[in-house]
């Protein structure tokens, strides 16, 4: 029942520069997740606990809808997936949220080492919702997930 | 009486071996007013007696670690103050020793006075696996099978979400807590999850008279039963069976990470909550960070003869020990959940309006709620508000 909390890690310092935190699953679920989540960076727990703070930290951003994530295993053996349902009461009527998927691909591309790719997909994701003039309905706009993608890619070629 | 007819269809569903134990789980609830204590013919239980001598109680006190002894010391002068008639015996527990007389010593004072009001007693990681956690320890010995939290939005503290009114029933003594683990082969640890349909019944019978005796409508269960499909899978049939003799409230269920993710999207559509031990340790720390953080929520631990009082988050505090700014509020709702408990409903009223009232004063919020105020200050405030409601009071 202990996280391990690393604080502050950046690429360039050695690895002793990480500080880590042992935490028990009481103070961090409580208190902080829930009332000031933005001081923790990244945590390692066993299968469980993940399971349910990854649920909890998605609750807390905007829902599944827009949380992406990854399995990886040995030897760069991953898979990339969006946890939400399979929604079948939408599927088909172009009115999803392609988001987690496409944040996930992002997360793939990063996996892969197509670094530049993916900062660009993700800037343009990230700007069109900013922006809130092409939204599908769960994060309350009524553009189609056609309009959101399309939005989103002539950011890209903006960006050029 | 309706508590014996419910007892009665209850004990059809259970092992014969359960009826006669188990006939007076119908009596121990917090805020009832019926008397827990009563024997009855029924059953012919030999309750002991109410620590009671001279229209004075007498109640365990465990100060605990860290912020424990502090709090207890202003629960105990809020009490002295407005002459609540209950004596407190105080037992140390010494986290830091390895041996178990601490611990008996304070067992046999709970099972003589049958009430206690207690902090949380450090459980240090550095320890042998060996010994146990002394928390963990008192709940199993005197039998606490249920953990009841009460989390509800306070007027005087602002949270994100508003009108939360959610009560958490957690089995208390089995579970993911069974301290049962072992290391057949070096680097493999097994840990044995222990549900039994014993303890699964008794806790949703529980949450269900709770609910009913509440007025409450609906009872949520969590589990994770698509996974540890026999040991959540049990939790979940025995609510299910104990759903049934109640037709009354709904009984609907959801799998532990989805309601965690509700209850920080959406906490306004649960009611009353049921489920085992883990899950209930996470569900009620989220729902006491809903409400404002864990300063301000009572808990309360209930077990067929005993029952023991202590803030909802059972933490220790010890990074803000003995510095004056811990808040008080937890330990004083939780030493008027006691003394409801023990039929003293006027006093109970009168301590937690003065604190309530208290907490409205957002010049007296503690740094867990953002304010500046002291632990002395928020006491100071609660007598003098208790002082001016014309109660017979010592002096300040």
């Amino acid at each position: 029942m202990v996280l391990y909390r690393v604080l502050s890690s950046s690429p360039n310092k050695p690895a002793n520069a990480l500080q880590s935190t042992l935490l028990n699953m009481q103070e961090t679920i409580r208190e902080p997740m829930v009332q000031d989540p933005t001081q923790f960076d990244v945590l390692v727990m066993p299968n469980l606990y993940g399971d349910i703070l990854s649920d909890l930290c998605a609750g807390l951003i905007g829902g599944l809808g827009v949380t992406p994530s990854g399995n990886i295993g040995a030897n760069g053996v991953a898979i990339f997936e969006s946890v939400h349902g399979t929604a079948p009461d939408i599927a088909g009527k172009d009115l999803a949220n392609p988001t987690a998927l496409l944040l996930s691909a992002v997360m793939m591309l990063r996996h892969m080492g197509l670094h530049g790719h993916a900062k660009k997909i993700e800037s343009a994701c990230f700007d069109t919702i900013r922006d809130r003039k092409v939204l599908t309905k769960d994060l309350g706009g009524n553009s189609k997930c056609s309009e959101f993608t399309e939005a989103i890619c002539q950011r890209m070629k903006d960006m050029d | 009486m309706a508590a014996h007819s419910a007892v009665l269809s209850a004990s059809k569903i259970m092992n014969p071996f359960w009826v006669g134990r188990l006939g007076n789980t119908a009596k121990v609830f917090g805020t009832t007013l019926i008397r827990h204590r009563n024997k009855t013919s029924l059953t012919g239980e030999n309750i002991p007696p109410p620590a009671k001598y001279g229209g004075r109680h007498t109640v365990t006190l465990i100060p605990g670690d860290g912020i424990g002894p502090e709090l207890l010391n202003h629960v105990r002068e809020v009490f002295r103050f407005t002459c609540v008639p209950v004596d407190f015996e105080m037992v140390n527990v010494n986290s830091a020793l390895e041996t178990d007389d601490d611990m008996n010593n304070a067992i046999t004072a709970i099972r003589r006075n049958g009430v206690a009001l207690k902090g949380n007693i450090e459980t240090k990681h550095t320890l042998p696996a060996s010994v146990k956690s002394r928390n963990n320890v008192l709940r199993t010995s005197l039998d606490l099978y249920a953990n009841v939290m009460h989390c509800q939005s306070l007027p005087g503290v602002q949270t994100r979400h508003k009108n939360i009114d959610i009560m958490i029933i957690r089995e208390n003594t089995e579970g993911e807590y069974s301290s049962l683990e072992h290391e057949s082969v070096s680097g493999v640890v097994e840990s044995l999850k222990i549900i039994t349909r014993n303890n699964s019944i008794r806790i949703a019978d529980y949450a269900f008279k709770l609910a009913r005796e509440r007025g409450r409508r609906r009872v949520t269960a969590v589990h994770k039963a698509n996974i540890m499909k026999l040991g959540d899978g049990l939790f979940l049939q025995c609510c299910r069976e104990v759903a049934s003799g109640y037709p009354d409230i709904t009984l609907d269920s959801m799998i532990v990470d989805n309601t965690t993710m509700q209850l920080v999207s959406k906490p306004q559509q649960f009611d009353v909550m049921v489920m085992p031990n883990l899950y209930g340790n996470v569900v009620s720390n989220v729902c006491a960070g809903l409400v404002g953080g864990p300063g301000l929520v009572p808990g309360a631990n209930y077990g067929r003869d005993y029952a023991v009082f202590e803030t909802a988050t059972r933490n220790t505090g010890k990074s803000i020990a003995e510095k004056n700014i811990a808040n008080p509020t937890a330990m004083l709702l939780a030493s008027c959940l006691m003394l409801d408990h023990l039929n003293l409903n006027d006093y109970a009223s009168l301590i937690r309006n003065a604190v309530l009232t208290t907490m409205n004063e957002t010049r007296l919020h503690t740094a867990d709620l953002g304010g500046q105020g002291t632990t002395s200050e928020v006491v100071q405030s609660v007598m003098r508000v208790i002082q001016s409601k014309g109660q017979f009071t010592a002096e300040l």
